[in-house]
């Protein structure tokens, strides 16, 4: 029986340390090496990417990454919260407005961000318009700055915080509602005595799937920041592209994932103290 | 009495359906009274329209003699216990007791919460969460929620069809108990006709979406105005169109005096029942008829001819 069990754990155990543990230690293992002459990585064994990263030009960027990451979030809870309340309501219409939802994956998240582009740049339709009515002269910096990756970061990310958002909305007991209201709750009492703390596991489920790819993007804020909105995912892309230091570029992106490994459990944490 | 809540001539009109139809009551101040019908009959969409979950299509509702149809619900004196109770599973028993105090900006919550707890006895449970009690427990919570309102009157929408049957005549002895000492009009809405009889001061029997009789469980009991209403509160044998309750009729070997009903019948069986004896027969138009009769009377064997009786007191008119 026992052996008859692992046999078929087998497969899954092969995923996990083929695709997750062995590429970690790979990671791991190049971080504690030395860039290579040519790129790539050469002995002596050294901490030296560690102390490096100390550096707080690279703290800088992690602490802005955090910041527009951050930011992007709560944006997407505040956008994406009375969306999934509004579908979850919807009856039979439900199922449209989901698929409406999901509609822009089935385009590349590249060629979406392009669209975002010529939508922002100066000469692109949003100033254009705005010029042809007269209401501005010249046209208004939308595009290259934090405001536009954290406008793509929410655009590209909105749909992971509405589907698990509209999954516990929907469980939630209308008569729960009724009776909030038959105590006496008016509509905003019953939102944030009833309602909110009883979506407290989808928002916690949406917060984490927007924060933490938000926290590694590299493509948004490459095509929207420009030069001058460079993120962590940014660096560590640099690092295995243009400054050919593989040993930095891995110990940057364990320290990345340290960060959020320690976050998460501080907020499942919390959860369990039951104050979210 | 004066009444405290009048409903005149609600409707509730749904595009497929009628679920209310025309229904006038008046509930005097302190009484228990319940609605009685079949599930769909319309008994608890017309709650529903007092709490005001629903508006009525047509009608009016009066509370202290003000029309209240087109108010919300929060901005109503009644309150509800819901059928599956709906307690609100992130907060502890006190703090569900203390959720409409709160709301409406009271004071000393404090002492009221802690009274209705004592009245409902939970008190030692106010930290618990709702999962961490029992079905019993949790409809006192409910209830007590609502009680520490002191509403006009409060609506029970089937609440004790969720407990098992053991612990429903327990609750249901309290249930009656607790209002007498509160003193707050009960509107009780159930399928269950006994619950209705042993619990009601009077009571209304709905049948799809109309009220067919309200009056107190005697007189919808002994004197129901229709065959629905009959038939739904207790077991009916119908014989040449009328109406006998199967405790009334009595069975005889041979035919009885003067001055009584009787019919032929032959019986099918007996079933031994503890308390009484209930004796099945066939009338000779195919019909079957039960009689309950005391466990010390002559036995009967299957297939033998009898003559039920009755007094003609106890026949059912209809109008």
């Amino acid at each position: 029986m026992n052996r008859l069990r692992a046999w078929f754990l087998a497969p899954s155990w092969a995923v996990i340390l083929l695709l997750f543990l062995f590429p970690m230690l790979i990671i791991l293992a190049y971080s504690l090496l030395t860039r290579g002459t040519y790129g790539g990585i050469s002995l002596p064994w050294s901490l030296e990417s560690y102390q490096r990263f100390a550096d707080p030009i690279y703290l800088g960027i992690l602490w802005r990454s955090f910041w527009i990451a951050g930011a992007s979030t709560v944006i997407s809870l505040l956008l994406g919260f009375p969306l999934a309340l509004f579908i979850s309501r919807a009856g039979k219409r439900k199922n449209l407005y989901l698929s409406l939802v999901i509609l822009p994956f089935w385009t590349s998240f590249l060629v979406r961000t392009y669209a975002w582009m010529f939508l922002l740049r100066d000469t692109g339709l949003i100033n254009s318009t705005l010029q042809k009515l007269g209401i501005i002269h010249d046209p208004l910096p939308l595009l290259y700055n934090d405001g536009a990756v954290i406008l793509g970061l929410v655009y590209g990310y909105l749909p992971f915080m509405v589907l698990p958002l509209f999954g516990t909305l929907e469980r939630l007991d209308r008569n729960l509602l009724e009776a909030a209201a038959d105590l006496g709750a008016r509509p905003w009492a019953t939102l944030l005595r009833v309602v909110l703390p009883l979506s407290a596991p989808g928002i916690r489920a949406g917060v984490i799937l927007v924060f933490i790819p938000c926290l590694g993007a590299y493509l948004t804020p490459d095509l929207l920041g420009g030069g001058k909105s460079v993120m962590i995912g940014n660096l560590i892309q640099n690092q295995f592209t243009t400054a050919r230091d593989w040993p930095f570029g891995s110990a940057i992106s364990l320290a990345l994932m340290a960060v959020v490994m320690l976050l998460l459990i501080a907020f499942v944490r919390r959860d369990e103290e039951g104050l979210l | 009495m004066e009444s405290v809540l009048e409903l005149r001539d609600i409707s509730k009109h749904y595009p497929t359906h009628r679920a209310v139809n025309g229904v006038t009551l008046n509930i005097a101040r302190g009484e228990f009274f319940s609605l009685l019908g079949p599930s769909g009959c319309g008994k608890t969409t017309t709650l529903r329209m007092i709490a005001g979950f629903e508006e009525p299509t047509s009608g009016e509702i009066r509370l202290n003699g003000a029309a209240i149809q087109h108010l919300k619900p929060y901005q109503r004196n009644v309150s509800t216990v819901f059928q599956n109770y709906a307690l609100f599973p992130h907060l502890t028993v006190q703090q569900n007791v203390e959720f409409g105090l709160r709301r409406k900006g009271e004071n000393d919550i404090g002492r009221r919460v802690r009274e209705v707890l004592e009245l409902v006895q939970l008190s030692g449970k106010e930290s618990r969460r709702p999962t961490e009690i029992s079905g019993g427990e949790r409809q006192r919570v409910a209830l007590a929620r609502s009680l520490v309102l002191a509403p006009d009157v409060l609506l029970l929408d089937e609440p004790l069809s969720a407990l098992d049957p053991n612990l429903r005549k327990q609750v249901r002895a309290e249930l009656k108990n607790i209002q007498r000492r509160v003193g707050i009009t009960f509107l009780f809405v159930t399928h269950d006709q006994e619950e209705a009889l042993s619990l009601s001061d009077r009571l209304g029997v709905m049948h799809a979406g109309v009220l067919e009789q309200t009056g107190t469980p005697e007189d919808v009991y002994l004197r129901p105005s229709t065959k629905f209403v009959a038939s739904f509160l207790g077991a009916v044998n119908w014989i040449n169109g009328v109406g006998i309750r199967p405790e009334v009729t009595r069975v005889a070997k041979l035919a009885p005096d003067q001055g009584l009903r009787s019919h032929p019948a032959t019986v099918v069986h007996s079933t031994f029942l503890g308390n009484c004896v209930h004796i099945e027969t066939r009338l000779d138009d195919g019909q079957l008829a039960v009689a309950e009769v005391p466990r010390t009377t002559t036995s009967f064997a299957p297939g033998e001819r009898v003559h039920l009786w009755w007094q003609p007191a106890d026949e059912l008119n209809f109008k």
